[in-house]
């Protein structure tokens, strides 16, 4: 099976690692991997800002990246539920309307596609350690997915999984409401690292970069030693 | 008269809901009760995503047609011995309703609950004629004794707690008792049944108003509609022009839908229905009746991408679940309609000039969509108003406008993104320590105020998939 990585800049820039961890998953249930070098970022930030006019030049950049892909599998909740949102941005559009419809029909995000395209349930992995895992507010509400993660984490040998306190609540991240309303965006991120704390959990796992670096970078000035970590990351750690 | 509660600047007003340590435990632990009973609610009824698609097919349908059901309901309450009057604005509203008064010569007037009326200022309006105004609601009673807005379009007191209640009602009535809630309403309701007895005029807002009859339906757990619809001679119902259904049957349906959302109730202890004025052969009801269909910006709605916004039933599932209300409260939004449904609905109601910070008071988590139980898109609705605010309106600031310029030119272009990412690091070296950024530059700095920002990584990965290509493959 083929399929094309949607790295996300996120990705690309701050976590390489989760790149590398994403393209390992893959190839190691068998798909051939390849990486489209004309991809940039998912319009995401401009979009939900109210720059129509320019996510529409990100998105166009992406359809044009993506147009000959089989499958296209991103490690985030959030940048793919972007993507499926492209044919309603390009409704009507003549020339990008088709293009749109492709994209979001053959994109998944990272779990999504191990548990429904490859029906993998159980990726072999082993991890000593109390988990915690913070369902992303895009990844669960927009994307619908809620089950796969947990059901990959569930199952990885040596995992003991505790469910977070009011798990379905946002980080406060919100990509650019995180810089323009960041007071309110401090208090939010302050109760969910709260939560995390409850947890006693040593690890936390997201399938969003944004909301890890937001719950991450919260936990780390406040002093706490939980690390957080990609999905990714920890499907990817081998018996 | 405005939907405004005060004039303070947006980000003072945040302030001040983040440094409420009150209102914040208040309002969390309220959003906390709400959200879980509204949970065990919906399982209790079953198929729920069934019933809020119904739910949103019959305000649909209702919003489509409300020239009709209008019409018809107008007709109905005509029939019935009642006068129905439309109001453009607030102030036809208003005056209308003065001179329903006037006429009267009535002194006290005593009202249930309303938005629509907080919406137009009614109460400022009777009171400049020499009228009192009783609010009967007991959240109401308590804002208006103590000269304070609401902050929740269903609990509108939700920002106090009981010590504050008890202070109110020791300073203002004379209340010696404790804060035990039990005794806080009973010293309510004794206060208040003196009111229902002498006052000539009730009025009355309205949940649902039923146009094959020509019957208003109110929701109560007090049952101080039952008291305001019955006892003074004179009825005025004040309706947003789109609170209509078309028969019995939906209002049941929507009905369930709004109490279960609300407050996670099966039903609320009162359902309180009335059609017109007393007729010949009838024991009750009032001798005069009166129904005031309040336009005030809503039909400027209709027929345009946000007319859903008018299939809301006011039941506040959006303001519960929202994490940023939660936080700043309901003050913070500066409209007696807070939280989502508010920052949908203020912008469209009062124009984008004094509330082009409320689309932004979102982290667009699409909480507030999925626990609608109409199914209202609030949080694409708030992607709409930015899109607004900034193509139309202008109103963007400007090193936002050139960020997003830049943004665009770096998305679009592989080449400039590509240097991007090898260039990251560097440029964040000087704000970089041991992999942390602690006190970023520019855009990051509010950000890094309060948390640490990732630097960079030492090699993008798009230039470590580049060179493991080369290297040909392990």
């Amino acid at each position: 099976m083929k399929v094309s990585l949607f790295i996300t800049c996120l990705c690309d820039i701050f976590s390489a690692d989760v790149g590398k961890d994403t393209v390992e998953i893959l190839e190691r249930f068998g798909c051939e991997v390849d990486f489209p070098e004309l991809q940039t970022c998912c319009g995401q930030p401009a979009y939900n800002s109210g720059y129509l006019t320019e996510s529409k030049q990100a998105m166009k950049q992406m359809m044009r990246a993506f147009k000959h892909s089989e499958y296209v599998v991103g490690p985030s909740g959030s940048c793919v539920g972007m993507l499926k949102e492209y044919p309603n941005i390009f409704k009507n559009d003549p020339e990008w309307e088709d293009e749109a419809i492709k994209l979001a029909n053959k994109s998944y995000e990272l779990t999504q596609f191990l548990v429904e395209v490859l029906e993998i349930v159980d990726v072999g992995s082993a991890f000593k350690g109390r988990v915690t895992y913070h369902p992303s507010c895009h990844m669960s509400r927009i994307l619908g997915v809620n089950e796969a993660p947990i059901t990959l984490l569930k199952n990885i040998e040596g995992i003991e999984y505790i469910e977070l306190p009011i798990k379905e609540d946002c980080c406060g991240f919100g990509g650019t409401f995180s810089i323009k309303n960041a007071a309110i965006s401090e208090e939010m991120v302050k109760e969910k690292s709260q939560h995390v704390t409850e947890t006693e959990a040593e690890y936390l796992v997201g399938g969003d970069m944004g909301c890890l670096i937001n719950i991450g970078g919260m936990m780390q000035r406040e002093g706490k030693t939980v690390k957080v970590v990609h999905m990714a990351e920890i499907l990817n750690t081998t018996k | 008269m405005s939907i405004k509660i005060n004039e303070s600047p947006y980000e003072e007003r945040v302030q001040q809901g983040i440094e409420n340590d009150f209102m914040r435990l208040a309002v969390s632990s309220a959003q906390g009760r709400f959200r879980s009973r509204k949970r065990i609610q919906e399982t209790e009824l079953g198929n729920w995503e069934d019933w809020r698609q119904l739910g949103a097919e019959i305000r649909k349908h209702t919003v489509e047609n409300l020239d009709y059901y209008l019409q018809q309901l107008s007709d109905q309450v005509s029939k019935r011995g009642g006068h129905v009057f439309f109001a453009a604005t607030a102030e036809e509203a208003n005056d209308y309703i003065q001179n329903v008064i006037r006429k009267k010569e009535a002194k006290k007037v005593v009202k249930t609950k309303s938005m629509v009326t907080e919406e137009i200022g009614l109460n400022r309006a009777l009171e400049s004629l020499g009228a009192e105004v009783v609010e009967s609601d007991l959240g109401e009673w308590i804002l208006q004794l103590d000269e304070d807005p609401p902050s929740h379009i269903v609990v509108p007191a939700l920002h106090k707690n009981k010590e504050q209640i008890r202070e109110t009602f020791a300073e203002k009535r004379g209340y010696t008792g404790s804060d035990i809630p039990e005794e806080l309403a009973d010293f309510a309701r004794s206060q208040l049944r003196e009111e229902f007895l002498t006052a000539e005029v009730g009025i009355t807002g309205c949940n649902f108003a039923i146009a094959e009859s020509g019957t208003i339906t109110l929701v109560t757990n007090e049952g101080n509609a039952e008291m305001a619809t019955t006892l003074p001679d004179t009825l005025i119902t004040v309706m947003g022009m789109e609170r209509i259904v078309p028969t019995w049957e939906e209002m049941e349906v929507l009905v369930s839908l709004l109490t279960r959302s609300a407050v996670g109730q099966k039903l609320t202890s009162y359902i309180t229905s009335y059609t017109g004025a007393r007729l010949d052969d009838e024991i009750d009801g009032p001798d005069d009746y009166h129904l005031v269909i309040v336009d005030n910006g809503r039909s400027k709605i209709l027929g345009t991408e946000f007319q859903a916004a008018l299939h809301c039933i006011r039941c506040a599932a959006c303001i519960n679940a929202c994490p940023v209300y939660r936080h700043v409260g309901g003050h913070a939004y500066n409209s007696i309609y807070p939280g989502p449904i508010g920052a949908v609905l203020t912008p469209l109601l009062d124009g984008y000039e004094n509330h082009k910070e409320l689309p932004y008071a979102s982290s667009l988590c699409g909480a507030c969509t999925e626990a609608c139980p109409v199914k209202i898109p609030l949080h694409e609705m708030l992607i709409r108003h930015r899109q607004i605010i900034v193509e139309k309106e202008k109103q963007a600031p400007m090193v936002e406008k050139m960020a997003m310029k830049g943004f665009a030119k770096w998305s679009s272009s592989p080449a400039v993104y590509k240097l991007s990412t090898k260039m990251a690091r560097l440029a964040l070296n000087p704000w970089t320590k041991d992999d942390i950024i602690g006190n970023g530059p520019g855009p990051l700095k509010d950000w890094t105020n309060s948390r640490n920002f990732p630097a960079p990584s030492k090699q993008s990965f798009r230039s470590w998939y580049k060179e493991r290509e080369k290297s040909g493959e392990e």
